[in-house]
């Protein structure tokens, strides 16, 4: 929106300048996405090792840095194999579908005031949507490697995602409800006086953390590819490309998941006090301040966590999160009705 | 211009891919072309510029009821052979079903009267100053709530029977306690004992 700005402002005509900025901030978007998913993942493991107390990569680069990059060659550089039996067109859809979805979502994520590709109305139903179709390629993928662990990963992650999302809706109804709006502008904007974390809402950030975690299928909800039953799950077949597909999709939906729980609850680029040192940092570099911390907690609850039975996946989303989750719908409406309008 | 070449794509691809749900061979196919018979749908709703109801259809029936859909549709062991055997002599009933759904719509498309209040609204679709979700919500909430709340209340009461009719206790199954374990207390659950050497328990 602000490069299509500038252009206006140069002089090209609207249409134009519209095109050109469009083009111009997605692409910026996407490769600096890319890069930071290359970073979050060699943070992912580093935090692992540090809390096995092992030094994780360092070997590619000073300290390891230019691990993931080095990962992504290999992965490139591998020869492809499709499963005989399986189903060709679908296969190879799966993945695709995964990270196109994962990096579709960003369309309209706010980075800071007025930094965002497209600022929609429905912005978080966008968002709640795109992250819901997410599923459709692990069970495709599962289903099309026609080969009985990745299929039952599939089917486990179906069920899984399904049921998280449940509490998620509601999670994001008592959101909506303090912030009255759908827009993730003026969600954030809503926040001014008081992070959504701190208040009345703190569990449901509780419960959205928690089943974001669940959503993203990563550990300790890691279900649908527990190496220990299912070799693999849904990405045993998986090989190269098509894999590194996968698996940037499943990146690029965590951090996605911990940029909703800074947007939703942790305001997004606002400062932590409105006061002078704090609120002369720019926007965008709370925006990733908050990210990374919310990052950080992910994977320490990976390090930390052992792996959920299935059967207690199923009861902590059903029997626990959603009663709560829809008891604090009322809760919050209730709130809001009484108090809207009184300065709380 | 940019609008009419997106209505007709969407249109042309919704219309195909509904077309591919009854044509094709493998059941798992006809969900997925569903699905994208709902995205095109979805995106029709959206150069209608009622983008709440696009996201919604995708968040309910690609998100959920598709999900399910494909879920019990991947875990049918279908022979097709023996599925075609006996379709041709269903044809003469799926026949006159066709026909006079044709001759309804038809029928329907040719007595269509738009009703005297219907330009009204179609010219005031969003009131001014009011997004989209707002209206509907201010329509649904405030003209609608009794329908709205009893469509509800007939949706819960399916559910509620789906869940009955379903429902086995089967005597004899082991089930976790959560409660009663983290009730344990170490003074009940532990005993310690102390033999002498040489000696067992």
């Amino acid at each position: 929106m602000m490069l299509a700005q500038y252009f206006q402002n140069i002089g090209l005509p609207y249409g134009w300048a519209w095109f050109i900025g469009q083009a111009l901030s997605i692409v910026l978007l996407l490769v600096s996405l890319l890069i930071m998913v290359a970073y979050v993942l060699l943070a992912d493991r580093k935090i692992f090792a540090a809390v096995q107390m092992r030094r994780g990569p360092n070997v590619v680069g000073a300290f390891g840095l230019l691990q993931s990059f080095a990962d992504l060659f290999k992965f490139v550089f591998k020869e492809s194999v499709i499963p005989a039996g399986a189903n060709k067109v679908l296969f190879v859809l799966a993945p695709i579908l995964s990270a196109t979805l994962a990096l579709s979502a960003w369309a309209v994520v706010p980075l800071d005031k007025g930094w965002v590709v497209s600022d929609i109305n429905v912005g978080i139903l966008y968002l709640f949507a795109i992250s819901s179709l997410g599923v459709y390629g692990i069970i495709i993928g599962g289903w099309a490697s026609n080969s009985k662990y990745p299929f039952l990963g599939g089917l486990r992650s179906a069920a899984q995602m399904v049921s998280y999302e449940v509490s998620i809706g509601f999670v994001i109804i008592t959101v909506l409800l303090f912030a009255g709006s759908l827009n993730l502008t003026a969600i954030v904007e809503a926040q001014k006086n008081g992070w959504f974390a701190f208040g009345l809402l703190f569990p449901m950030f509780i419960v959205f953390f928690v089943s974001a975690i669940a959503e993203t299928n990563r550990p300790p909800f890691d279900l649908p590819e527990a190496e220990s039953e299912l070799v693999a799950g849904y990405m045993v077949e998986y090989s190269s490309t098509l894999f590194l597909l996968f698996f940037l999709a499943e990146f690029v939906n965590i951090v996605l998941m911990s940029a909703m729980v800074t947007i939703l609850f942790l305001g997004g680029w606002l400062p932590l006090w409105d006061i002078w040192p704090l609120n002369a940092v720019p926007g965008i570099i709370w925006f990733l301040l908050k990210l990374w911390f919310v990052f950080f907690c992910m994977a320490t609850v990976r390090a930390f966590v052992p792996r959920y039975r299935y059967d207690q996946l199923m009861r902590l989303g059903w029997k626990v999160f959603l009663p709560l989750s829809l008891v604090w719908v009322v809760l919050t409406a209730g709130w809001v009705l009484v108090f809207r309008g009184q300065g709380l | 211009m940019l609008t009419a070449i997106a209505f007709y794509l969407f249109s042309a691809v919704l219309i195909a891919a509904t077309l591919m749900v009854i044509a094709s061979r493998n059941p798992v196919h006809s969900v997925l072309y569903l699905i994208l018979a709902f995205f095109n749908a979805a995106a029709l709703f959206v150069l209608l510029g009622a983008e709440f109801l696009a996201l919604i259809l995708v968040v309910v029936y690609v998100g959920a009821v598709a999900v399910l859909f494909l879920f019990v549709v991947m875990m049918l062991d279908i022979d097709f052979a023996e599925m075609k055997r006996g379709a041709l002599q269903y044809l003469p009933v799926s026949a006159l079903t066709g026909i006079v759904l044709v001759a309804e719509l038809v029928l329907v498309s040719v007595t269509w009267v738009v009703a005297p209040s219907a330009p009204h609204a179609l010219a005031h679709a969003t009131p001014a100053g009011m997004s989209n979700t707002a209206a509907l919500g201010h329509i649904i909430y405030t003209d609608y709530i009794f329908y709205f709340q009893t469509a509800g209340f007939i949706l819960m009461v399916a559910m509620v029977g789906a869940i009955v009719l379903t429902l086995r206790h089967r005597p004899g199954v082991r089930r976790q306690s959560i409660v009663a374990q983290n009730a344990r207390t170490i003074a009940e659950s532990m005993e310690l004992k102390n033999p002498r050497p040489g000696e067992g328990v």
